[in-house]
């Protein structure tokens, strides 16, 4: 068991500031780094790997500085994002190729494990070249464990993965935590790191935006005032049924000719404060009320306005 | 030195159809010794042009760049390095062991082709093919180290190396005398000179800018500190293109 510390680290490249004053600390389990793309989340993948050292602040493993220091690579396995490896060799030959050069008692063995865990034995006698998106992320992930690291370090380990791949991939890592290593990896989508993560820390722009279990994350997305716009058969006699009930703070109407000179859309927009109850309420209010619903879109669910929300908080 | 990194660097160079064109070099060189010997039977300046000119001056060189920035420029340009920096190896290892595998592609390919042309167009005399075959070795070597560490520290290093290679060590070298003395080609040129003897390399227009006891310490002073300082800057190295 190995644990993972930040403390007060700040990184910029000449004016901008791509991380910004971030402490954290990983222990055993899986955590998810979310956030947007360019939020720092690479940036501070590489520091906790040891290919950049922090502006300001320290990054140690077990208390050990991670840059310039190449034996925290005994207990870091590394997933990069990119996806070049070296395709002339085969799957076998790269493994094992890791396996030797960390050292290894019994290179053979440890590389056999690792293809073994990552499912790839029946594809380790063909050149890298072949591999298929999937069988590389697999291959990847091998290289990572050939020396059984307590640290895993996994940049956007999800990209490019079919929705059975993704499964498989996330079972792994699952199986990891259970052993008791620490998985850190980063991701822009927050399905994909509820799935698996048991802790989450949001980066925005560089800063460390809200921390925690993803229920809490997720309560702290979905408790934020909701945007939405509906479109029904009666719209101004829904707004005053709306207007009515607890969970919302605003409604606002829009008749069609209005619309037309205008940029908003025609029918009710909706501000939901309770954004649970609301979508129980709104179709027993149609119904009670004989009001047929067209449309019900909510009006701001990209992750961008999201993650903007944690951030003004 | 590391025998993975150097199995993996050699796998990288010679892989799949980049031996064939290494090879495009040598053969071409061979190919007009033998020729040159069977049409013109034995003459010196030939071989000394020949050789010298085109094997040593300007495939040596030429095999540096390819092999030299070969050897770690692609693994860096497309970030498949990290899986050797991510390891707990000395950098330095990985450079030297690189270096050294850069340079016995340059011998083998370069240095090797210079001395069996020398042997095939002019046989043992003078003890021509053996200087100009030794010279092109020791300043493969030195190219060997000087275009890796170009690779480390910069994203055009074989448009440098080239530059190098042909603009300064030839062209300007021709001009301004001074800078044929800051020249690999005329470090090993004073090996190639101390074998062959002064006066048969002056009648052979093969005599250096340098004396050999200048040559040979610049050649392993460049050698050594550009291997120590492409580790060095290995330690640092920043994997771009991932933001």
């Amino acid at each position: 068991m190995s644990v993972l510390k930040i403390d007060g680290v700040s990184r910029w490249f000449g004016n901008v500031v791509a991380v910004n004053a971030v402490t954290m600390e990983f222990g055993p389990g899986v955590t998810g780094l979310l956030g947007p793309n360019g939020a720092g989340k690479s940036t501070l993948l590489h520091m906790m790997g040891g290919f950049l050292p922090p502006s300001s602040g320290t990054v140690t493993l077990d208390g050990e500085p991670t840059w310039r220091n190449e034996s925290i690579y005994r207990k870091i396995g590394l997933v990069p994002e990119r996806e070049a490896m070296y395709d002339v060799v085969t799957g076998w030959e790269f493994v094992l190729a890791n396996a030797k050069l960390h050292s290894l008692p019994d290179p053979e063995a440890a590389a056999r494990r690792a293809i073994g865990i990552v499912d790839l034995t029946d594809a380790q006698g063909r050149p890298i070249a072949t591999y298929s998106k999937g069988m590389r992320q697999r291959a990847k992930l091998a290289t990572a464990l050939v020396h059984d690291p307590s640290v895993l370090l996994l940049d956007e380990p999800f990209n490019g993965l079919d929705p059975r791949q993704r499964i498989h991939f996330m079972e792994l890592l699952r199986s990891m935590a259970a052993q008791g290593k620490s998985v850190i990896f980063s991701s822009h989508i927050l399905e994909e790191v509820e799935q698996i993560a048991e802790r989450i820390e949001v980066m925005v722009s560089g800063r460390h935006a809200a921390s925690g279990s993803f229920r809490e994350i997720r309560k702290l997305m979905t408790e934020r005032p909701h945007q939405y716009t509906i479109r029904s058969a009666d719209d101004r006699a829904l707004a005053s049924a709306i207007i009515a009930e607890g969970c919302t703070s605003a409604v606002e109407l829009v008749a069609a000719n209005h619309a037309r000179a205008s940029t908003v859309e025609a029918g009710l927009h909706v501000q939901a404060t309770d954004v649970g109850s609301f979508v129980h309420v709104l179709p027993k209010l149609a119904s009670r009320h004989g009001i047929r619903l067209y449309e019900v879109t909510p009006a701001d669910e990209s992750l961008e306005s999201v993650f903007a929300y944690l951030v003004a908080r | 030195m590391n025998g993975t990194v150097a199995r993996l660097t050699v796998k990288g160079l010679l892989g799949r159809r980049r031996a064939l064109l290494l090879m495009a070099m040598p053969a071409l060189l061979i190919g007009l010794a033998m020729l040159v010997r069977a049409l013109a039977g034995q003459d010196d300046e030939v071989t000394a042009r020949i050789a010298g000119g085109l094997g040593v001056a300007l495939f040596v060189p030429l095999l540096g760049v390819i092999a030299g920035t070969g050897a770690i420029g692609p693994e860096i340009d497309d970030g498949s390095i990290v899986y050797l920096l991510s390891k707990p190896l000395s950098r330095h290892s990985i450079a030297t062991t690189k270096a050294v595998v850069a340079m016995a592609v340059i011998v083998v390919f370069a240095a090797v082709p210079a001395l069996m042309a020398g042997l095939i167009m002019s046989g043992t005399d003078n003890d021509l093919a053996v200087g100009l075959g030794v010279g092109a070795a020791c300043g493969g070597v030195a190219y060997g180290a000087l275009f890796l560490l170009l690779a480390v520290v910069t994203r055009s290093a074989v448009l440098v190396g080239l530059i190098y290679a042909l603009i300064w060590e030839t062209l300007v070298g021709s001009f301004v005398p001074g800078a044929r003395t800051l020249s690999i080609a005329q470090w090993s040129a004073s090996i190639t000179e101390s074998i062959i003897g002064k006066d048969t390399a002056k009648s052979l227009d093969l005599d250096a800018a340098v004396d050999v006891g200048v040559g040979i310490p610049l050649l392993i002073i460049v050698t050594i500190g550009a291997t120590w300082y492409a580790g060095r800057k290995l330690r640092t190295i920043r994997l771009t293109g991932e933001e």
